[in-house]
């Protein structure tokens, strides 16, 4: 691009700018626009105003003028076609001299030296005839003053003829512009001559030009008052409406005690009124809703103490039942063992049912600290070991060799990982878990992968419904509660992280949970793929798409 | 000699449950049932080990730890419902030295119980020294410049694995287990609030611990002696 064309560009964009500018502001202040619109609305009243009145005075002054000119004009030449007619010589000579004279003395009754008009007799081009035919006059003007079409207009028609020219002055004068009166005079010996009477019209216009100059400045001063009147009278609007919308404003953002000033007892007041009506109806809501969320709360909270206050005592003498079942007969026995364990899944139940209503109550609280992802991922592996033994699964861990630190609650991250971790074994039908760990400036991630059953098409997004179970009729080995995938993703999503499954029949899971590296920050990528890279060759499409949740509900 | 235990609950059925338990295991049990009599109590009967519910009648059972710890270092373990983080830190901070969350198992309970009250027998005459602090660890008494520091039983033995291995940085899960006697992790937060009542006491400025210094994002280790 050459400079001129960057310029060009530059310029062009500039201009754009500031368009746009205006524009946005044209489109966000109802005052400028008010203003604006009555600015241009009144300007064009005014200039039409002013122009028909501006037409009816120049024609009214040129009327008048006009009227006096041609009965100045019809005077004189009846005077000079008397003097002609009594005169009884018609040889050229003394015709010429006639006619000098006469039209001296017209020119003389104009007065001097402010003629009012001139005057000029000038001979009719006559092919047939070659009699000289000299001009008279006032000496001042130029012939060529009066214009050819006027000239032919008297020749041809033979009747006094008018019309408006330019008077052009012989000593160099500007030229001003005229009225041109002209009418036919026949001089016996000489040949047909015209009587020309040029009335300047300086005076006129110098009336006109005053008069114009006078309507522009009082348009002008008309427009920029009823401007400013407009401006006055939408502010007594606006500024309401701006108060109003910022008092919303303040509302919204939880200020909910943010009331409007009612004044007086007109529109305005109206509209402050219903507002703060509005305001205080809605602060009303969300108290009650508020205090529903506490009553919902302070009641899981009761629930908890009172049920687990017995369950509690129901425990413990059922510890020591089983601890004394050898002493029992088989039945009896037996029983002590059932007991034992349904208290377990009983207990397991109650604590899960807790911690969701507690994430329903919104009354989950997030405790961070920095935490190395690979000592969580350590202990929940630890922690799982009697089960994967008795499942008979291998659970290998791969982590990388530096630090992993996350700000997260460390008793949350290790319940999810601790969900994940069960689940998998008890669906790794014997085949090896691996738990690998991944890290990247911005997120960590934990996956969790088991080569079991794995998941049908849309069951990924699934497995995080609460109770929801992969196949019903299978039978419950572990006794898990059905809320510990539920939990782990409330658990994910108070981290602002992301918990997601993939899977494919007969080709496993990979439950991936990324969460940020700085508690509160925005999760943008996670640094471990879903899909895993050991899924089976040649169906590269995973079948099932994570369930990603939406982490900004949280 | 028995080891006796003051249970202070207001449910009279966990209460006796709890005393056949304890009873089972060779402790000697003491009950009081509101929480306003449990100061008088716990003076009348000089209890090695409260057992108290958070929630109790009359006095809540955080006031009722509040009293007991103003006026003795007897191991205090709390037996809670609430598994919420506000009321755990608010017992812990009111002076308790663990918790034990409802329902628990009879084992669990005893276990908690018995390293609270686990004592070395005659332990061997050891000093240390810590900072500008001096332990006297079979005197169990701590002395900053002659004048001695009152740490309850489990601020000192938290002190004294911090001081007994200077330069070790100590994981949260690691001191869990020594002081504690936790052997699977456990709540980290017991270590959080525990070092900083206990720096509160022995600290110069707590808000810039010398003794006592965090290793962020592992745990915490004991300051470099000063030579004062």
């Amino acid at each position: 691009m050459s400079t001129f064309g960057l310029t060009a560009f530059r310029a062009r964009r500039a201009v754009g700018r500031s368009v746009g500018r205006v524009g946005s502001l044209w489109r966000r202040s109802l005052h400028l626009r008010v203003v604006l619109t009555t600015l241009v609305l009144s300007a064009s009243v005014v200039l039409i105003l002013g122009y028909l009145l501006l037409s009816r005075v120049t024609a009214g002054l040129l009327e008048a003028e006009q009227r006096s000119a041609i009965g100045e004009a019809r005077a004189g030449l009846s005077d000079a076609q008397g003097q002609i007619e009594a005169n009884d010589q018609i040889d050229p000579t003394s015709s010429g001299v006639l006619l000098g004279q006469i039209a001296q003395e017209l020119a003389n009754r104009a007065g001097s030296p402010a003629a009012l008009y001139e005057v000029l007799l000038l001979g009719t081009p006559n092919p047939s005839s070659s009699v000289y035919q000299p001009e008279f006059g006032s000496h001042s003007v130029v012939a060529s003053s009066v214009p050819t079409d006027l000239r032919a207009a008297v020749a041809v028609t033979q009747r006094q003829s008018y019309t408006y020219t330019q008077i052009r002055y012989q000593d160099g004068r500007a030229p001003v512009p005229g009225f041109a009166v002209g009418a036919p005079l026949t001089v016996p010996g000489i040949g047909n001559y015209e009587l020309y009477y040029l009335f300047p019209l300086t005076q006129e216009q110098d009336t006109l030009a005053l008069v114009q100059n006078l309507l522009v400045v009082a348009g002008l001063v008309l427009v920029l008052l009823l401007a400013a009147i407009s401006w006055l009278v939408t502010r007594q609007v606006v500024t309401p409406v701006r108060l109003a919308a910022r008092t919303a404003e303040r509302f919204s953002a939880g200020r909910l005690e943010e009331r409007m000033a009612v004044v007086g007892d007109d529109d305005l007041a109206r509209l402050a009124t219903s507002f703060n009506q509005m305001a205080s109806s809605l602060q009303r809501q969300i108290r009650q809703l508020e205090d529903l969320s506490r009553v919902q709360r302070r009641f899981v909270s009761d629930v908890s103490h009172e049920l687990r206050t017995p369950l509690t005592t129901v425990r413990m003498a059922a510890d020591i039942l089983f601890e004394a079942r050898e002493d029992f007969d088989p039945a009896t026995a037996r029983s002590a063992e059932l007991l034992q364990t349904q208290l377990d899944r009983f207990e397991a139940l109650l604590t899960d049912l807790l911690e969701i209503s507690r994430y329903d109550a919104g009354a989950a609280v997030l405790d961070v600290e920095p935490v190395d992802l690979r000592e969580v991922v350590r202990r929940v592996v630890e922690a799982a070991e009697p089960l994967a033994e008795r499942k008979a699964t291998e659970v290998r861990v791969e982590v990388p060799d530096d630090r992993c630190l996350v700000e997260a609650d460390p008793r949350r991250v290790e319940r999810i990982l601790r969900n994940l971790l069960i689940n998998a074994i008890e669906h790794a039908e014997g085949r090896p878990v691996v738990v690998h760990v991944c890290c990247d400036d911005q997120a960590a991630a934990v996956g969790v992968r088991d080569h079991g059953v794995g998941l049908r098409p849309g069951e990924a997004s699934l497995v995080f419904n609460r109770f929801w179970r992969a196949d019903p009729a299978r039978a419950r080995t572990t006794g898990g509660t059905g809320l510990g995938l539920a939990i782990a993703l409330e658990d994910a999503r108070l981290h602002g992280g992301w918990l997601e499954a993939w899977g494919q029949p007969g080709d496993g899971a990979h439950f991936r949970l990324t969460l940020p590296r700085r508690a509160r920050s925005e999760l943008m990528a996670s640094p471990m793929a879903l899909e895993p890279a050991d899924a089976r060759a040649g169906r590269r499409v995973p079948l099932s798409v994570g369930a990603r949740p939406r982490s900004q509900d949280v | 000699m028995k080891a006796r235990v003051l249970v202070v609950d207001d449910d009279p059925a966990l209460a006796e449950m709890l005393g056949i338990v304890l009873r089972g295991e060779g402790f000697e049990p003491v009950f009081c049932a509101d929480g306003v009599r449990a100061i008088g109590v716990f003076r009348e009967a000089k209890p090695d080990l409260v057992l108290l519910d958070l929630m109790l009648p009359g006095m809540g059972g955080i006031d009722v730890c509040r009293q007991i710890r103003a006026e003795s270092g007897v191991p205090i373990v709390m037996l809670t419902a609430k598994s919420d983080t506000v009321d755990i830190v608010l017992g812990l901070e009111s002076g308790a030295d663990d918790y034990i969350v409802k329902p628990f198992k009879p084992k669990e309970l005893v276990a908690r119980v018995r390293t609270r009250l686990r004592r070395e027998s005659a332990p061997a005459p050891e000093r240390l020294e810590i900072g500008d602090l001096a332990i006297d660890v079979a005197g169990h008494a701590v002395t900053r410049g002659g004048s001695p520091i009152n740490l309850t039983p489990l601020e000192f033995d938290l002190l004294v694995a911090l001081a007994r291995k200077p330069w070790q940085v100590f994981t949260r899960e690691v001191l869990l287990e020594q002081v504690w006697g936790y052997r699977h992790a456990a709540d980290t937060r017991l270590v959080n609030v525990h070092v900083q009542r206990l720096r509160s006491k022995i600290e110069q400025d707590p808000e810039k611990p010398e003794i006592v210094v965090t290793v962020r994002g592992v745990g915490y280790k004991a300051g470099a002696p000063s030579p004062s």
